[in-house]
């Protein structure tokens, strides 16, 4: 069984032990243990079931690769499913569930699937599942949700916090073993500023486990060194638990950095988000090792090699105490190796390769192992865990020659580069046929904007597989980057790296050569989304001979691991299936992130009170205070009303709107956009962008406009006040002054570059609140200052001076129909302005009115609104605006596209008042009007609803609709159908409903 | 009889580094040519400061001009004087096409103080922050998060950040949450003293 051995375990702190659960059960490992090893240690091999089959599962690996044990980590508000076991450190009091089981790890009903496999083939949902086609959404799905799937969703919001971090570097190095940091010593000793990033805690990657001379000492020697020269060098930062997460165009790479997860009490943010910028990357990532496709090897106890081999020098732990080895290359025999010097048996090393010359499975003789060439494993036995392998002749069918009881099984079939970062941007590979494997095309990088490579690999990433190339690779990838990025590398030689020398790897693909089905459907390619040989060669068979068709069809490097162990050896059997090549078929895509990164991470800090910015008036504390209920507009938060003890929101609209109709009413119009337009071509710039005319406006007087976009449609709308001769202030909507600000600056950078003319967004320069009703005069006389009077201030003029001792611009302009005043204030005294109006205008009857008010008041008045009755394709002349669109410029945007024949159709929608015929009944926002029937034989729809209120002032409802051909509909009763046989009729009308002749503004 | 109020009204936050309101500023935005001589000669006469070049700034929130783009200063005066300063400039720029435009209440000013203050605007704007890199006499126009901001430093720990009046709790808030205590970055090396 597995145990926790006596020798080994270099990073663990055997005078120290730590206590975590695992499903609730009381376990202990020591410090620097992973979860993985931890469980080892406590003799649990199980450590999860599988997603489609529920069949008990080991870890398979020993780093971020592993496919089998995931778990759910933390509790509560800190859950967080499918995490590693193998890369997730150990803490005291870590909680651990295993995943995919019902009701326990250990007797899961699901693994009733498991002998029901056979019925269960790839593409077996695309056949089954297809009718009834209901069936499918009510009774398929969540059955086969509940039954295939890996851990279960958090139930709380996540209690952590997380970040971003912005850095700049000149060379990115991504890995921290042997290669990565020789790589950064180059870069750094050159001048540049490097940042290197290691996945895991500790730097040295397989150094730390196997047996390297580097300048004729061990390799420990030169690591702490190296450590040491890189972190004295103040232009060289090292993260370690960082990872390289993806490679963008332009140099841009994530790191994911996780900051707390190893520690017991944590505080700051949990993961950190590293968007960096660099000119050169170095991917130092490794190789990893692949597994062998026998039958059972997917057995808890059968394990990648070096797995096997790192499990027992860094944790000094085991998964059985004898270990049975099978391989296709020599590097295997140092496990072989590693196990017996550690004291544990290997009753035999199977070599699938004809011979086994080199002086690895030399050194595995002299210890006395067994080592039988031209082997295989016919099956391993066990369910839960390993209990002995069959051997076979490698070229037969799977003959058992001899069954060797064990309780362990390191597999090999020889090593991947890790070539994901190289190939997210483009990246080619090139198919190495002696070391059988995908490496990168050094000749095909993925290249910057200067054409240039901006990505170097560098050691075993390179497809540099011994220690001695692999050193050599990385000095010079170290080095190239530099000198690519303007430093001036060294030329001395690099550090020679020596271990004992490998014969070739042979390729094999499955085992042995000629398994039956039986053993092939045994056979796992992807541990973690049950897809077995036999399904890749079926999928192959039924016409998927596209890798990317295979890939989906069988779901193969489609899991959370993304088939880091899976993809070749699918590709391989894919290939033969096609009687093709590997590289013929090629593989898939690889893409970002390299494993799972946190979605907390992906959302950085913004999340609860800077989930997103909300603008806010300088008015915006009174409106707090006063019980507003809040309506967003554009990213602005705005009053809607402001609700009184018993009052509906609809109740304080309507007593809102009567009383600014009766006293005086107060709006915050702080959020209008408001841009400043000088220069001795202000008023000729404006003629173009306005669709009326502007430059005739006297200095001191308001008009209205409109902004159409060049297709003639109406995008925005306000009135625009002439300050002096060149200087204008235009008024936007709420939500448009970014945007209209923006397309003034375009035209005027792009197209009418000669004109002499700034623009300046001031906006929130100004509190801007209006005045409005019977009693605004009288209230603004009140606080004195100045002349409001019809005579000095008529109509739509504007006034300069101060109002209550308080610097004020006065535009007498009204959006309501009432006689109206809006004033704009520098924001830093809107409060006290608006505190002055309220407390001067208590005796008049003030009230302050909210958004809603303001837009039933407009409607009563047929007063439109951007947004509401315009849509993207409403013209001015829709809106009966014909009169703001001049006839007399011989340009402005939209002119052109106002004369097309579409654009002057009379059967165009044009906007019509509606009175439905219960006045109390008030038409559906969006309410669709019918007539006729239209091609099908449906009612055809001639127009719709876009403002629709009850007025308190006309005491009926009002609404406004663009309808086809309105213009020339008047009196006719249109019906909008509301629901199953309800129907609402509506008299078409003048959507102007109040004060026609506009007395009540004009006083 | 009326005090003008910023929109943080003086708000401050304690952590990696601090936080602060820095009150009321005079800001005054000046569009024209930087290369037009006359512009560059009316504007140091008003001002006291030479226009900087790209991506440059002269002093700081107190009394400083900075570049905003190639056609756009900003100048810092106190905010009390700003009305007087702009007429001024007015004057002194004549017939020169230029605009002239007081934004002292259009934007929030808060000042940043602590060994970290480089990392915590590393978190949100995509700048080059290493000391070498970005330097008191620097100024970036640029975001913090979601939204937009300039920011300077003012010493070797300490750096001003302006951002529009209406989001500048957003900022405030922002900015607390990226300096909350123990969430140092430890990248950039600790400014000596």
């Amino acid at each position: 069984m597995s145990t926790r051995i006596q020798s080994g375990g270099r990073l663990i702190d055997r005078s120290r032990k730590i206590g975590f659960t695992f499903n609730g059960q009381r376990l202990t490992g020591h410090p620097g243990d992973t979860l993985a090893s931890a469980l080892l240690g406590s003799g649990q091999v199980l450590m999860g079931r599988s997603f489609k089959y529920h069949r008990p599962r080991g870890p398979v690996g020993a780093g971020s690769e592993e496919p089998n044990a995931l778990m759910g980590l933390g509790q509560g508000a800190h859950f967080e499913p499918n995490q590693r076991a193998t890369v997730a450190e150990l803490h005291d009091g870590l909680a651990a569930t295993s995943q995919n089981h019902w009701p326990s790890l250990d007797m899961d009903v699901g693994a009733l699937n498991a002998a029901m496999s056979r019925f269960f083939p790839a593409g077996f949902y695309y056949k089954t599942f297809m009718a009834p086609r209901s069936a499918w959404k009510h009774v398929f799905e969540p059955v086969i949700r509940k039954a295939a799937g890996l851990g279960k969703a958090p139930t709380q919001p996540d209690a952590d916090r997380y970040e971003y971090f912005y850095a700049y570097v000149d060379v990115l190095v991504v890995g921290g073993g042997m290669a990565g940091l020789q790589a950064a010593l180059e870069a750094g000793r050159a001048g540049a500023r490097v940042l290197l990033l290691e996945q895991t805690a500790h730097l040295g990657g397989r150094l730390l486990s196997d047996e390297v001379e580097i300048d004729g000492q061990p390799s420990d020697i030169w690591l702490a060194a190296a450590v040491a020269e890189l972190q004295g060098m103040d232009n060289v930062t090292i993260r370690t638990r960082m990872m390289g997460a993806g490679v963008y165009d332009h140099g841009y790479v994530t790191g994911y950095e996780r900051l707390t997860d190893h520690l017991e009490n944590a505080t700051g943010p949990r993961h950190r988000l590293w968007r960096i910028r660099t000119d050169r990357i170095v991917t130092a990532t490794g190789a990893i090792e692949r597994p062998l496709s026998f039958a059972g090897n997917d057995v808890p106890g059968v394990m990648l090699a070096a797995a096997l081999r790192d499990y027992v020098t860094l944790y000094g732990v085991t998964p059985g105490d004898r270990t049975v080895v099978v391989t296709n290359n020599d590097d295997a025999y140092r496990t072989a190796i590693a196990l017996k010097l550690a004291g544990l048996e290997v009753p035999v090393i199977l070599d699938a390769r004809d011979a086994a010359i080199g002086p690895l499975p030399r050194q595995a003789r002299d210890l006395g192992i067994r080592v039988e060439v031209g082997k295989g494993v016919a099956s391993v036995k066990g369910g839960k865990k390993v209990e002995a392998v069959e051997i076979c002749s490698q070229a037969g069918e799977g003959t058992v020659l001899e069954t060797i009881p064990c309780d362990a099984v390191a597999m090999s079939g020889g090593w991947s580069p890790v070539v994901h970062l190289w190939s997210h941007c483009g990246g080619k590979l090139v198919w190495d046929v002696d070391q059988a494997h995908f490496r990168p095309d050094a000749s095909r990088p993925p290249t910057d904007h200067n054409g240039a490579g901006y990505v170097i690999t560098a050691g075993s990433a390179s497809g540099a597989l011994l220690s001695g190339d692999a050193m050599q690779d990385a000095a010079a990838a170290g080095r190239r980057a530099a000198a690519e990025v303007g430093f001036i590398p060294s030329e001395g030689d690099a550090p020679t790296a020596m271990a004992e020398p490998e014969e070739p790897v042979q390729p094999v693909w499955m085992m042995p050569a000629g398994a039956s089905y039986k053993l092939r459907s045994k056979a796992f390619l992807d541990f973690q989304n049950d897809v077995k040989v036999s399904d890749v060669q079926l999928a192959a068979q039924e016409g998927f001979e596209s890798v990317e068709h295979a890939k989906r069809y069988t779901t193969l490097g489609m899991a959370t691991d993304q088939g880091k162990l899976s993809n070749i050896n699918g590709l391989a059997v894919l290939a033969d299936s096609l009687g093709t090549t590997i590289p013929q078929v090629g593989t898939t895509t690889f893409r970002p992130p390299y494993t799972p990164i946190s979605m907390g991470a992906i959302a950085g800090e913004a999340r609860g009170a800077i989930f997103k910015p909300t603008r806010k008036s300088p008015i915006d504390g009174w409106h707090d205070e006063n019980d507003a209920v809040w309506e967003p507009v554009a990213d602005w938060r705005r009053p809607y009303t402001y609700r009184r003890a018993g009052e509906t929101t609809e109740q304080a609209v309507h007593r809102e709107i009567r009383n600014t109709r009766t006293n005086v009413g107060l709006l915050d119009a702080s959020t209008l956009g408001k841009i400043l337009v000088k220069g001795p071509d202000a008023a000729k710039f404006l003629d173009l962008i306005y669709t009326n005319m502007m430059s005739s406006l006297k200095p001191g007087r308001c008009r209205y406009g409109l902004m159409c976009t060049e297709n003639g449609f109406l995008f925005d709308d306000g009135v625009v006040v002439r300050l002096s001769e060149d200087s204008f202030l235009c008024h936007t909507t709420s939500g448009g002054s970014d945007g209209v600000h923006a397309w003034m600056e375009e035209w005027l950078q792009t197209e009418w570059w000669d004109l002499e003319v700034f623009t300046s967004n001031v906006t929130e320069q100004f509190a801007q609140v209006a005045v409005v009703g019977p009693k605004a005069r009288q209230l603004l006389e009140s606080l004195g200052g100045m002349d409001v009077s019809k005579e000095a201030l008529s109509f739509m003029g504007y006034a300069e001076g101060e109002l209550g001792g308080i610097p004020a611009r006065v535009f007498r302009i009204s959006f309501s129909g009432e006689l109206s005043y809006e004033i704009g204030v520098p924001a830093s005294y809107g409060r006290a302005f608006w505190d002055m109006l309220l407390e001067k205008g208590a005796a008049l009857g003030v009230m302050p009115y909210g958004t809603e008010a303001l837009h039933v008041m407009r409607a009563e008045k047929g007063f439109i609104m951007i947004g509401d009755e315009t849509d993207g394709t409403v013209t001015p002349h829709d809106l009966a605006l014909g009169w703001a669109v001049s006839k007399k410029k011989e340009d402005f945007i939209g002119k052109r596209a106002l004369q097309r024949p579409d654009m002057i159709r009379a059967d165009r929608k044009q906007l019509v008042g509606l009175a439905t015929e219960d006045p109390a009944t008030v038409l559906p926002d969006g309410a669709h009007a019918v007539a006729g029937v239209n091609e099908y034989g449906d009612p055809k729809t001639i127009g719709h609803v876009t403002s629709t209120y009850f007025s308190p002032t006309m005491e009926r409802s009002i609404a406004m609709a663009l309808i086809d051909g309105g213009a020339g509909r008047m009196g006719e009763v249109l019906e909008f159908p509301v629901g199953k046989d309800s129907v609402i009729r509506a008299t078409v009308v003048d959507p102007v409903f109040y004060d026609k002749a506009g007395e009540r503004q004009d006083v | 009889m009326f005090e003008p109020r910023t929109a943080l009204q003086g708000a401050h936050f304690s952590g990696d580094i601090t936080v602060t309101d820095a009150g009321l500023v005079g800001m005054i935005a000046i569009r024209g040519s930087l290369t037009d001589p006359a512009l560059c000669a009316a504007v140091a006469e008003v001002t006291g400061h030479p226009v900087p070049a790209t991506r440059k700034m002269s002093g700081d929130a107190t009394d400083g001009l900075a570049w905003m783009s190639a056609d756009e200063l900003m100048l810092f005066c106190a905010y009390g004087d700003a009305p007087t300063v702009a007429a001024r400039l007015v004057d002194a720029l004549g017939d020169v096409h230029s605009m002239v435009s007081v934004l002292s209440d259009a934007r929030a000013v808060i000042r940043l103080h602590g060994d970290v203050v480089r990392e915590v605007l590393a978190k949100g704007a995509p700048v080059d922050l290493a000391p070498d890199q970005f330097a008191q006499g620097d100024i970036r126009r640029s975001r913090l998060g979601q939204v937009a901001v300039a920011f300077w430093m003012t010493g070797a720990d300490s750096a001003e950040l302006v951002c529009f009046r209406s989001v500048a709790g957003f900022v405030f808030e922002w900015l607390s949450t990226a300096s909350q205590s123990g969430s140092a970055v430890g990248y950039f090396a600790t400014p000596r003293r």
